[in-house]
Protein backbone atom coordinates (compact mmCIF):
# COMPACT_ATOMS: atom_id res chain seq x y z
CA UNK A 1 0.00 0.00 0.00
CA UNK A 2 0.97 3.25 -0.90
CA UNK A 3 0.23 6.78 1.58
CA UNK A 4 -0.62 9.69 0.77
CA UNK A 5 -1.99 13.04 1.85
CA UNK A 6 -5.57 13.91 0.52
CA UNK A 7 -6.76 16.94 -0.75
CA UNK A 8 -10.35 16.51 -2.21
CA UNK A 9 -11.30 20.51 -2.69
CA UNK A 10 -14.67 21.33 -2.39
CA UNK A 11 -16.42 19.79 -5.79
CA UNK A 12 -15.92 16.29 -4.89
CA UNK A 13 -18.37 16.41 -2.37
CA UNK A 14 -20.40 18.59 -4.75
CA UNK A 15 -20.80 18.90 -8.47
CA UNK A 16 -17.74 16.01 -8.90
CA UNK A 17 -19.29 13.56 -6.48
CA UNK A 18 -18.75 10.99 -9.20
CA UNK A 19 -15.10 11.80 -8.95
CA UNK A 20 -15.02 10.96 -5.41
CA UNK A 21 -17.16 7.86 -5.81
CA UNK A 22 -14.70 6.33 -8.48
CA UNK A 23 -11.20 7.55 -7.09
CA UNK A 24 -12.73 5.73 -3.66
CA UNK A 25 -13.76 2.26 -5.99
CA UNK A 26 -9.87 2.09 -7.51
CA UNK A 27 -7.97 2.88 -4.53
CA UNK A 28 -7.66 -0.64 -3.39
CA UNK A 29 -7.01 -2.19 -6.21
CA UNK A 30 -4.51 -0.24 -7.15
CA UNK A 31 -2.49 -0.47 -3.61
CA UNK A 32 -3.70 3.02 -2.28
CA UNK A 33 -4.58 4.83 0.20
CA UNK A 34 -5.46 8.44 0.89
CA UNK A 35 -5.68 10.46 4.59
CA UNK A 36 -7.56 13.19 3.36
CA UNK A 37 -6.08 16.72 5.75
CA UNK A 38 -8.75 17.28 9.29
CA UNK A 39 -10.62 21.08 8.58
CA UNK A 40 -9.24 21.45 5.30
CA UNK A 41 -10.37 25.00 3.54
CA UNK A 42 -11.36 25.71 0.18
CA UNK A 43 -8.56 26.85 -1.89
CA UNK A 44 -10.01 29.86 -3.45
CA UNK A 45 -9.87 28.99 -6.94
CA UNK A 46 -9.26 31.93 -9.30
CA UNK A 47 -11.37 34.16 -7.11
CA UNK A 48 -9.48 35.31 -3.95
CA UNK A 49 -6.29 35.65 -6.07
CA UNK A 50 -8.68 38.55 -8.32
CA UNK A 51 -9.29 40.43 -4.98
CA UNK A 52 -6.33 40.29 -3.07
CA UNK A 53 -3.06 37.93 -3.83
CA UNK A 54 -2.21 37.95 -0.13
CA UNK A 55 -5.92 36.66 0.94
CA UNK A 56 -5.88 34.39 -1.68
CA UNK A 57 -2.31 32.61 -0.59
CA UNK A 58 -3.52 32.71 3.10
CA UNK A 59 -6.30 30.82 2.35
CA UNK A 60 -4.45 28.25 0.16
CA UNK A 61 -1.45 28.02 3.07
CA UNK A 62 -3.79 27.19 5.96
CA UNK A 63 -3.95 23.95 3.91
CA UNK A 64 -0.49 23.27 3.13
CA UNK A 65 0.21 24.20 6.87
CA UNK A 66 -2.32 21.18 8.07
CA UNK A 67 -0.95 18.79 5.63
CA UNK A 68 2.24 19.54 7.28
CA UNK A 69 1.21 19.23 10.94
CA UNK A 70 -0.53 15.97 9.94
CA UNK A 71 1.34 14.31 8.05
CA UNK A 72 2.93 10.78 9.03
CA UNK A 73 5.19 9.81 6.82
CA UNK A 74 3.54 10.50 3.90
CA UNK A 75 5.07 13.14 2.17
CA UNK A 76 3.16 13.38 -0.80
CA UNK A 77 0.00 15.57 -0.94
CA UNK A 78 -2.60 14.38 -3.83
CA UNK A 79 -4.92 16.47 -5.36
CA UNK A 80 -7.68 15.14 -7.44
CA UNK A 81 -8.78 18.53 -8.87
CA UNK A 82 -6.85 20.12 -11.47
CA UNK A 83 -7.36 24.00 -9.87
CA UNK A 84 -6.67 22.92 -6.37
CA UNK A 85 -3.34 21.14 -7.36
CA UNK A 86 -2.17 24.32 -8.83
CA UNK A 87 -3.16 26.61 -5.97
CA UNK A 88 -1.28 24.20 -3.70
CA UNK A 89 1.25 23.51 -5.95
CA UNK A 90 2.58 27.49 -7.10
CA UNK A 91 2.01 28.76 -3.43
CA UNK A 92 4.53 25.28 -2.28
CA UNK A 93 6.97 26.75 -4.91
CA UNK A 94 6.59 30.21 -4.05
CA UNK A 95 7.43 29.54 -0.80
CA UNK A 96 10.53 27.65 -1.57
CA UNK A 97 11.57 29.93 -3.78
CA UNK A 98 10.81 33.36 -2.25
CA UNK A 99 11.73 34.58 1.53
CA UNK A 100 9.95 37.26 1.87
CA UNK A 101 6.90 35.63 0.28
CA UNK A 102 7.78 32.77 2.74
CA UNK A 103 7.89 35.17 5.84
CA UNK A 104 5.26 37.27 5.25
CA UNK A 105 2.67 34.35 4.50
CA UNK A 106 4.20 32.46 7.87
CA UNK A 107 3.63 35.88 9.88
CA UNK A 108 -0.09 35.55 8.46
CA UNK A 109 -0.36 31.92 9.16
CA UNK A 110 0.81 32.73 13.02
CA UNK A 111 -2.47 34.06 13.62
CA UNK A 112 -3.95 30.96 14.17
CA UNK A 113 -0.46 29.08 15.40
CA UNK A 114 -0.06 27.84 12.26
CA UNK A 115 3.69 27.56 10.25
CA UNK A 116 4.40 25.91 6.59
CA UNK A 117 7.73 24.60 5.93
CA UNK A 118 8.98 25.31 2.46
CA UNK A 119 8.57 21.72 0.58
CA UNK A 120 7.04 19.70 4.00
CA UNK A 121 4.63 18.33 1.56
CA UNK A 122 5.04 17.32 -2.41
CA UNK A 123 2.11 18.43 -4.12
CA UNK A 124 1.00 16.13 -6.90
CA UNK A 125 -1.67 16.02 -9.00
CA UNK A 126 -3.71 12.67 -8.45
CA UNK A 127 -2.61 11.53 -12.50
CA UNK A 128 0.77 11.95 -12.07
CA UNK A 129 1.10 9.54 -8.63
CA UNK A 130 -1.31 7.02 -10.60
CA UNK A 131 1.37 7.02 -13.62
CA UNK A 132 4.44 7.80 -11.96
CA UNK A 133 3.68 5.75 -8.68
CA UNK A 134 1.51 3.28 -9.16
CA UNK A 135 2.47 2.80 -13.10
CA UNK A 136 1.11 2.03 -16.62
CA UNK A 137 1.79 -2.08 -16.22
CA UNK A 138 0.96 -2.20 -12.50
CA UNK A 139 -2.55 -0.74 -14.12
CA UNK A 140 -2.55 -2.19 -17.40
CA UNK A 141 -2.02 -5.79 -15.53
CA UNK A 142 -4.85 -5.08 -13.51
CA UNK A 143 -7.71 -4.21 -16.17
CA UNK A 144 -10.15 -7.03 -16.26
CA UNK A 145 -12.52 -5.57 -18.72
CA UNK A 146 -10.41 -3.92 -20.69
CA UNK A 147 -12.30 -0.88 -23.21
CA UNK A 148 -11.37 -1.74 -26.57
CA UNK A 149 -13.69 -0.81 -28.91
CA UNK A 150 -14.10 2.78 -26.48
CA UNK A 151 -12.88 6.28 -28.56
CA UNK A 152 -11.78 8.35 -26.22
CA UNK A 153 -10.77 12.03 -26.59
CA UNK A 154 -8.27 12.52 -23.90
CA UNK A 155 -8.85 15.91 -22.50
CA UNK A 156 -6.16 17.04 -20.33
CA UNK A 157 -7.18 20.38 -19.77
CA UNK A 158 -4.71 23.58 -18.77
CA UNK A 159 -3.86 23.33 -15.22
CA UNK A 160 -2.19 19.74 -15.16
CA UNK A 161 1.13 20.25 -17.53
CA UNK A 162 1.11 23.91 -16.54
CA UNK A 163 2.05 26.63 -15.21
CA UNK A 164 4.37 23.12 -14.18
CA UNK A 165 6.80 25.55 -11.97
CA UNK A 166 8.81 22.81 -11.06
CA UNK A 167 9.26 20.98 -14.25
CA UNK A 168 7.79 17.73 -14.06
CA UNK A 169 6.43 17.35 -17.42
CA UNK A 170 8.04 16.62 -20.76
CA UNK A 171 5.18 18.32 -22.66
CA UNK A 172 3.39 21.66 -21.52
CA UNK A 173 1.03 21.73 -24.80
CA UNK A 174 0.93 18.57 -26.34
CA UNK A 175 1.16 16.11 -23.25
CA UNK A 176 0.86 12.49 -23.79
CA UNK A 177 0.62 10.63 -20.31
CA UNK A 178 -3.39 10.65 -20.54
CA UNK A 179 -3.61 9.00 -23.62
CA UNK A 180 -0.99 6.33 -22.57
CA UNK A 181 -2.83 5.56 -19.51
CA UNK A 182 -6.10 4.90 -21.60
CA UNK A 183 -4.22 2.81 -24.00
CA UNK A 184 -3.49 0.70 -20.98
CA UNK A 185 -7.10 0.69 -20.11
CA UNK A 186 -7.49 -0.96 -24.07
CA UNK A 187 -9.35 1.88 -25.35
CA UNK A 188 -9.04 3.74 -28.58
CA UNK A 189 -7.23 7.10 -28.27
CA UNK A 190 -8.52 9.69 -31.13
CA UNK A 191 -6.14 11.99 -32.42
CA UNK A 192 -7.22 14.89 -30.09
CA UNK A 193 -5.52 18.10 -30.82
CA UNK A 194 -7.45 20.25 -27.93
CA UNK A 195 -6.39 18.12 -24.90
CA UNK A 196 -4.77 20.99 -23.43
CA UNK A 197 -7.64 24.22 -24.08
CA UNK A 198 -9.44 25.50 -21.55
CA UNK A 199 -12.98 24.42 -20.67
CA UNK A 200 -13.90 28.24 -20.48
CA UNK A 201 -12.92 28.35 -16.67
CA UNK A 202 -15.69 30.50 -14.88
CA UNK A 203 -16.55 32.25 -17.85
CA UNK A 204 -19.53 30.38 -18.18
CA UNK A 205 -20.59 32.11 -15.04
CA UNK A 206 -19.49 35.91 -16.15
CA UNK A 207 -19.25 35.61 -19.83
CA UNK A 208 -21.00 33.19 -21.13
CA UNK A 209 -20.51 34.30 -25.23
CA UNK A 210 -17.05 33.72 -24.65
CA UNK A 211 -17.02 30.24 -22.66
CA UNK A 212 -19.91 28.77 -25.44
CA UNK A 213 -17.25 29.55 -28.25
CA UNK A 214 -14.48 28.15 -25.53
CA UNK A 215 -16.54 24.70 -25.09
CA UNK A 216 -16.86 24.82 -28.87
CA UNK A 217 -13.34 24.39 -28.95
CA UNK A 218 -12.93 21.81 -26.93
CA UNK A 219 -15.87 19.58 -27.99
CA UNK A 220 -15.72 20.46 -31.80
CA UNK A 221 -12.32 18.56 -32.29
CA UNK A 222 -13.43 15.23 -30.47
CA UNK A 223 -16.28 15.28 -32.47
CA UNK A 224 -14.65 15.28 -35.65
CA UNK A 225 -11.93 12.75 -34.46
CA UNK A 226 -15.14 10.22 -33.78
CA UNK A 227 -14.70 10.32 -29.94
CA UNK A 228 -17.15 8.25 -28.29
CA UNK A 229 -16.29 10.67 -25.54
CA UNK A 230 -14.10 13.07 -23.74
CA UNK A 231 -12.19 11.67 -20.46
CA UNK A 232 -11.27 14.74 -17.68
CA UNK A 233 -8.89 14.37 -14.21
CA UNK A 234 -10.66 18.38 -13.88
CA UNK A 235 -13.82 18.64 -11.98
CA UNK A 236 -14.20 22.37 -13.29
CA UNK A 237 -13.21 20.74 -17.16
CA UNK A 238 -16.11 18.00 -16.29
CA UNK A 239 -18.54 20.67 -15.04
CA UNK A 240 -18.48 23.43 -18.05
CA UNK A 241 -18.27 20.34 -20.60
CA UNK A 242 -21.37 18.75 -19.26
CA UNK A 243 -23.59 21.03 -17.50
CA UNK A 244 -23.11 23.97 -20.56
CA UNK A 245 -22.83 21.50 -23.22
CA UNK A 246 -26.82 21.98 -24.22
CA UNK A 247 -26.57 26.00 -23.39
CA UNK A 248 -23.89 25.96 -26.14
CA UNK A 249 -25.85 24.01 -28.63
CA UNK A 250 -28.77 25.77 -28.36
CA UNK A 251 -26.89 29.62 -29.03
CA UNK A 252 -24.42 28.37 -31.34
CA UNK A 253 -27.30 26.37 -33.34
CA UNK A 254 -25.21 23.01 -33.04
CA UNK A 255 -25.95 19.50 -31.79
CA UNK A 256 -23.40 18.20 -30.11
CA UNK A 257 -23.93 15.45 -28.23
CA UNK A 258 -20.40 14.79 -26.26
CA UNK A 259 -20.43 12.43 -22.69
CA UNK A 260 -17.31 13.68 -20.33
CA UNK A 261 -16.33 10.89 -17.59
CA UNK A 262 -13.64 11.39 -14.88
CA UNK A 263 -10.62 8.97 -15.66
CA UNK A 264 -11.02 7.23 -12.72
CA UNK A 265 -14.45 5.89 -14.02
CA UNK A 266 -13.04 4.85 -17.16
CA UNK A 267 -10.22 2.68 -15.20
CA UNK A 268 -13.18 1.79 -12.60
CA UNK A 269 -14.77 0.27 -15.28
CA UNK A 270 -11.71 -1.43 -16.73
CA UNK A 271 -10.97 -3.28 -13.39
CA UNK A 272 -14.24 -4.04 -13.69
CA UNK A 273 -15.99 -1.94 -11.09
CA UNK A 274 -20.39 -2.23 -12.00
CA UNK A 275 -20.83 1.55 -13.69
CA UNK A 276 -23.54 2.81 -10.57
CA UNK A 277 -20.89 2.37 -7.86
CA UNK A 278 -18.59 4.78 -10.24
CA UNK A 279 -20.89 7.49 -10.28
CA UNK A 280 -21.63 6.79 -13.85
CA UNK A 281 -25.29 8.21 -14.70
CA UNK A 282 -24.97 11.31 -12.92
CA UNK A 283 -23.49 13.38 -15.84
CA UNK A 284 -26.34 15.48 -17.83
CA UNK A 285 -24.90 14.03 -20.85
CA UNK A 286 -25.63 10.77 -20.81
CA UNK A 287 -22.44 8.25 -21.50
CA UNK A 288 -24.77 5.28 -21.57
CA UNK A 289 -25.06 5.24 -25.01
CA UNK A 290 -21.09 5.32 -25.67
CA UNK A 291 -20.45 2.50 -23.19
CA UNK A 292 -23.60 0.79 -24.56
CA UNK A 293 -20.67 0.25 -27.21
CA UNK A 294 -18.51 -2.05 -25.14
CA UNK A 295 -20.92 -3.58 -23.22
CA UNK A 296 -21.36 -1.84 -19.91
CA UNK A 297 -24.73 -1.05 -18.75
CA UNK A 298 -25.56 2.54 -16.84
CA UNK A 299 -28.30 3.00 -15.04
CA UNK A 300 -31.21 4.87 -16.15
CA UNK A 301 -31.50 8.43 -14.16
CA UNK A 302 -34.27 9.12 -11.87
CA UNK A 303 -36.00 11.54 -13.93
CA UNK A 304 -36.16 12.18 -17.83
CA UNK A 305 -32.61 13.03 -20.38
CA UNK A 306 -31.96 16.23 -20.55
CA UNK A 307 -32.67 17.21 -24.23
CA UNK A 308 -29.69 18.75 -25.99
CA UNK A 309 -30.76 17.51 -29.57
CA UNK A 310 -33.68 20.07 -30.41
CA UNK A 311 -34.01 21.75 -33.23
CA UNK A 312 -31.17 24.58 -33.45
CA UNK A 313 -32.98 27.72 -33.84
CA UNK A 314 -30.41 29.57 -35.65
CA UNK A 315 -26.26 29.67 -36.91
CA UNK A 316 -24.66 31.96 -34.95
CA UNK A 317 -20.88 33.04 -35.57
CA UNK A 318 -18.92 33.19 -32.61
CA UNK A 319 -18.25 36.45 -31.79
CA UNK A 320 -16.53 35.86 -27.96
CA UNK A 321 -12.48 36.18 -28.41
CA UNK A 322 -10.15 36.90 -31.33
CA UNK A 323 -8.94 33.72 -32.12
CA UNK A 324 -8.64 31.36 -35.06
CA UNK A 325 -11.62 29.35 -36.14
CA UNK A 326 -11.45 26.19 -35.61
CA UNK A 327 -10.46 23.84 -38.97
CA UNK A 328 -13.94 22.51 -40.81
CA UNK A 329 -12.19 18.72 -40.85
CA UNK A 330 -14.89 16.41 -43.25
CA UNK A 331 -16.21 13.72 -41.21
CA UNK B 1 -11.27 42.03 -25.02
CA UNK B 2 -9.86 45.99 -25.00
CA UNK B 3 -6.18 44.85 -25.15
CA UNK B 4 -4.17 42.34 -26.57
CA UNK B 5 -2.00 40.78 -23.31
CA UNK B 6 1.29 42.27 -25.34
CA UNK B 7 -0.94 45.98 -25.13
CA UNK B 8 -2.30 45.81 -21.64
CA UNK B 9 2.11 45.02 -20.70
CA UNK B 10 2.96 48.23 -22.78
CA UNK B 11 0.92 50.34 -21.26
CA UNK B 12 1.66 49.28 -17.53
CA UNK B 13 5.36 49.95 -18.50
CA UNK B 14 4.39 53.61 -20.39
CA UNK B 15 3.20 54.22 -16.99
CA UNK B 16 -0.41 54.70 -18.34
CA UNK B 17 -1.69 53.51 -14.87
CA UNK B 18 -5.67 54.44 -15.47
CA UNK B 19 -6.22 52.82 -18.96
CA UNK B 20 -4.52 49.53 -17.72
CA UNK B 21 -6.73 49.12 -14.79
CA UNK B 22 -9.74 50.13 -16.77
CA UNK B 23 -8.99 47.53 -19.56
CA UNK B 24 -11.07 44.53 -19.55
CA UNK B 25 -8.08 42.20 -20.69
CA UNK B 26 -7.20 40.80 -17.41
CA UNK B 27 -10.91 40.03 -16.77
CA UNK B 28 -10.84 37.54 -19.69
CA UNK B 29 -7.73 35.70 -18.10
CA UNK B 30 -8.48 32.54 -17.10
CA UNK B 31 -5.35 31.43 -15.90
CA UNK B 32 -5.37 28.66 -18.64
CA UNK B 33 -1.09 29.65 -18.24
CA UNK B 34 -0.57 28.88 -22.04
CA UNK B 35 1.54 32.57 -22.02
CA UNK B 36 3.54 31.48 -18.95
CA UNK B 37 5.00 27.95 -20.77
CA UNK B 38 5.31 29.65 -23.77
CA UNK B 39 6.83 33.49 -22.61
CA UNK B 40 10.76 33.50 -23.53
CA UNK B 41 11.30 35.68 -20.79
CA UNK B 42 9.68 33.55 -18.02
CA UNK B 43 7.61 36.36 -16.74
CA UNK B 44 4.86 34.46 -14.85
CA UNK B 45 1.73 36.45 -16.74
CA UNK B 46 -1.42 35.19 -14.93
CA UNK B 47 0.19 36.62 -11.75
CA UNK B 48 0.39 39.85 -13.46
CA UNK B 49 -3.10 39.61 -14.49
CA UNK B 50 -4.30 38.57 -10.67
CA UNK B 51 -2.61 41.74 -9.62
CA UNK B 52 -3.75 44.02 -12.10
CA UNK B 53 -7.33 42.96 -11.55
CA UNK B 54 -6.89 43.39 -7.35
CA UNK B 55 -5.22 46.94 -7.77
CA UNK B 56 -8.19 47.83 -9.73
CA UNK B 57 -11.09 46.08 -7.69
CA UNK B 58 -9.24 47.66 -4.54
CA UNK B 59 -9.69 51.25 -6.53
CA UNK B 60 -13.35 50.49 -7.42
CA UNK B 61 -12.54 50.19 -11.18
CA UNK B 62 -15.10 47.65 -13.05
CA UNK B 63 -14.79 47.12 -16.17
CA UNK B 64 -16.03 43.55 -15.99
CA UNK B 65 -18.73 43.71 -13.37
CA UNK B 66 -20.21 40.61 -13.72
CA UNK B 67 -16.67 38.92 -13.16
CA UNK B 68 -15.54 41.27 -10.26
CA UNK B 69 -19.32 39.95 -8.67
CA UNK B 70 -18.47 36.63 -9.30
CA UNK B 71 -15.31 36.73 -7.34
CA UNK B 72 -16.99 38.76 -4.45
CA UNK B 73 -19.88 36.12 -3.90
CA UNK B 74 -17.44 33.43 -4.25
CA UNK B 75 -15.20 34.93 -1.63
CA UNK B 76 -17.99 35.73 0.95
CA UNK B 77 -19.53 31.82 0.94
CA UNK B 78 -15.77 30.69 1.74
CA UNK B 79 -15.46 32.96 4.06
CA UNK B 80 -18.92 32.19 5.60
CA UNK B 81 -18.28 28.51 5.33
CA UNK B 82 -14.40 27.59 4.90
CA UNK B 83 -15.45 25.93 1.94
CA UNK B 84 -17.28 26.61 -1.80
CA UNK B 85 -21.71 26.28 -1.48
CA UNK B 86 -21.79 25.61 -4.99
CA UNK B 87 -25.70 26.04 -4.76
CA UNK B 88 -25.67 29.23 -2.64
CA UNK B 89 -23.30 30.60 -5.53
CA UNK B 90 -25.22 29.53 -8.26
CA UNK B 91 -28.36 31.32 -6.74
CA UNK B 92 -26.83 34.16 -5.94
CA UNK B 93 -25.25 35.01 -9.13
CA UNK B 94 -27.27 33.77 -11.30
CA UNK B 95 -30.21 35.79 -9.67
CA UNK B 96 -28.29 38.81 -10.20
CA UNK B 97 -27.21 38.52 -13.20
CA UNK B 98 -28.56 35.93 -15.14
CA UNK B 99 -32.15 35.47 -14.28
CA UNK B 100 -32.52 35.37 -18.18
CA UNK B 101 -30.20 32.50 -18.32
CA UNK B 102 -32.04 30.50 -15.77
CA UNK B 103 -35.04 29.22 -17.42
CA UNK B 104 -32.86 27.71 -20.23
CA UNK B 105 -30.34 26.05 -17.64
CA UNK B 106 -33.84 24.73 -15.29
CA UNK B 107 -32.97 21.26 -16.99
CA UNK B 108 -29.69 21.52 -16.37
CA UNK B 109 -30.22 22.43 -13.10
CA UNK B 110 -32.85 19.96 -11.88
CA UNK B 111 -30.47 16.89 -13.57
CA UNK B 112 -27.71 18.22 -10.85
CA UNK B 113 -29.89 18.18 -8.29
CA UNK B 114 -32.00 15.43 -8.42
CA UNK B 115 -28.11 13.26 -9.38
CA UNK B 116 -26.80 14.65 -6.22
CA UNK B 117 -24.27 17.11 -7.33
CA UNK B 118 -25.27 20.17 -5.78
CA UNK B 119 -26.30 19.94 -2.38
CA UNK B 120 -28.37 22.76 -0.40
CA UNK B 121 -26.48 22.17 2.70
CA UNK B 122 -23.45 24.32 2.94
CA UNK B 123 -20.40 22.15 4.82
CA UNK B 124 -18.81 24.55 7.56
CA UNK B 125 -15.49 23.77 8.69
CA UNK B 126 -14.45 23.21 12.49
CA UNK B 127 -11.76 26.02 11.86
CA UNK B 128 -13.36 28.80 11.14
CA UNK B 129 -12.79 31.58 13.46
CA UNK B 130 -8.80 30.69 13.05
CA UNK B 131 -9.76 31.12 8.83
CA UNK B 132 -10.54 34.21 9.40
CA UNK B 133 -8.01 35.12 12.20
CA UNK B 134 -5.53 34.53 9.22
CA UNK B 135 -7.50 36.17 6.18
CA UNK B 136 -7.48 39.50 8.81
CA UNK B 137 -4.13 39.43 9.45
CA UNK B 138 -3.47 38.81 5.52
CA UNK B 139 -5.79 42.05 5.40
CA UNK B 140 -3.87 43.90 7.42
CA UNK B 141 -0.48 43.54 6.11
CA UNK B 142 -1.96 44.79 2.35
CA UNK B 143 -2.88 47.85 4.06
CA UNK B 144 0.03 48.28 5.97
CA UNK B 145 2.32 47.20 2.68
CA UNK B 146 -0.03 50.20 0.77
CA UNK B 147 0.68 52.17 3.07
CA UNK B 148 3.97 52.14 2.89
CA UNK B 149 4.30 51.70 -0.79
CA UNK B 150 1.99 55.31 -1.12
CA UNK B 151 4.68 56.78 1.34
CA UNK B 152 7.42 55.83 -0.99
CA UNK B 153 6.39 57.62 -3.87
CA UNK B 154 4.88 60.48 -2.04
CA UNK B 155 8.55 60.71 -0.94
CA UNK B 156 9.89 60.41 -4.56
CA UNK B 157 11.46 57.10 -3.87
CA UNK B 158 8.75 54.69 -5.60
CA UNK B 159 9.46 53.85 -8.99
CA UNK B 160 6.70 54.03 -11.36
CA UNK B 161 3.46 54.67 -9.71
Amino acid sequence: MKSYLYYPGCSLSGSARAYAASLGAILEPLGIELHEIDDWNCCGATEYLTLSPLRGQALISRNLALAQAQRDGAQTLVAPCSACYVNLAKTDRYFRENSEFRSRLNEVLAADGLHYTPGAVRVRHLLEVLIEDVGLDAIAAAVTRPLNGLRVAPYLGCLVSRPDLDRRWALHEEPRELDRLMAALGAEVVDFPARTACCAGHMTQISPEVAWDLLRRVIEPADHAGADLLVTVCPMCQMNVDSFQGEMDRHLGLRYHMPILFFTQLIGLALGRPAAELGIGSEVVSAAQALARIGVEVPPPTEPPVESGHEPRRQKRPTGLPMPEPLEVPR
Amino acid sequence: MDHTPRALFALILAGLRDEALASNTPWMCLSCYFCSVRCPMGIRIPDVMYAVKAIATREGIQPEKTGSDFSRTFVANVERFGRSYEMGLVAQHYLRHYPLRLPGLAPMGIAMVTRGRMGFVPHRIRGLAGLRAILARASELEAAQLETAQLEVADGHGGTP
